[in-house]
């Protein structure tokens, strides 16, 4: 929550996101099948905003999405799996594009860890 | 491939022992992919994190990648800017000169000159 709330702020103020590299548990961030309890906002649907009204990118690792089982569509069709549970709003990817986004933007801010 | 007049020096802190949490062979996974697009990369051991530097790790029988080995590697991808928190280490009693890679340890002045050295900081 605090990662998306900072991300809509910056937003707000003006600035811009390229991208947001989910890593290693953060990838339950892009499952299209959390259930909230109803006394507590919706978790995904801000993520979804960021990348349907904002184009953000939203970006799963992809050796922590195999790991975690949060996978799309195409990696559901090449391992064989049943289930694609991550949002379409979400793509999964590789390390690389956490470096690219590093090597060009001015700023890099992490969360969680 | 990057564009490497945009290469950003990249700080990697790690703050987690080895087989506690995932998060710790993430960071150098993180590091690694650096390294293999020409971004100058460094890497600090901090807090718990220093325990991966201990020399000696057997994994064999818990069944998971030995971490020792992995951080051995990391000259040969470019990765030789490694420090260590020296207060950490320290308190860990670990002995700086038998560590996987070699690692400069730093007190918390050389590690805010550290900080002010690099473009990106990446904390795990």
């Amino acid at each position: 929550m605090t990662a998306s709330r900072f991300a809509h702020a910056l937003l707000g103020r003006g600035h811009s996101i390229k991208r947001i590299f989910f890593l290693d548990a953060g990838v339950g961030n892009g499952l299209a099948t959390a259930v909230f309890p109803q006394d507590e906002v919706d978790r995904l649907q801000p993520w979804v905003a960021l990348a349907q009204e904002h184009d953000v990118e939203l970006v799963l690792c992809i050796a922590s999405a195999l790991k975690y089982g949060t996978l799309d569509e195409t990696e559901a069709r090449r391992h064989e799996k049943k289930a694609a549970p991550v949002h379409p709003a979400f793509t999964v990817s590789g390390l690389g594009q956490l470096v690219e986004a590093a090597a060009t933007s001015d700023r890099l801010v992490t969360f969680g860890g | 491939m990057l564009d490497t007049a945009k290469s950003k020096r990249l700080l990697v802190i790690i703050r987690h022992s080895p087989y506690g949490s995932s998060l710790a062979r993430a960071s150098l996974d993180v590091a690694l992919s650096a390294a293999a697009f020409d971004q100058p990369v460094s890497l600090l051991f901090s807090g718990d994190g220093v325990l991966q530097l201990m020399s000696g790790q057997q994994t064999e029988s818990v069944g998971v990648k030995n971490m020792e080995r992995l951080l051995a590697s990391l000259p040969m991808y470019d990765i030789e800017r490694v420090y260590v928190d020296a207060e950490a280490a320290a308190r860990y009693r670990l002995d700086l000169s038998a560590t996987p890679l070699p690692a400069k340890g730093l007190d918390h002045t050389a590690i805010g000159e550290l900080l002010d050295n690099h473009d990106h900081v990446l904390g795990f």
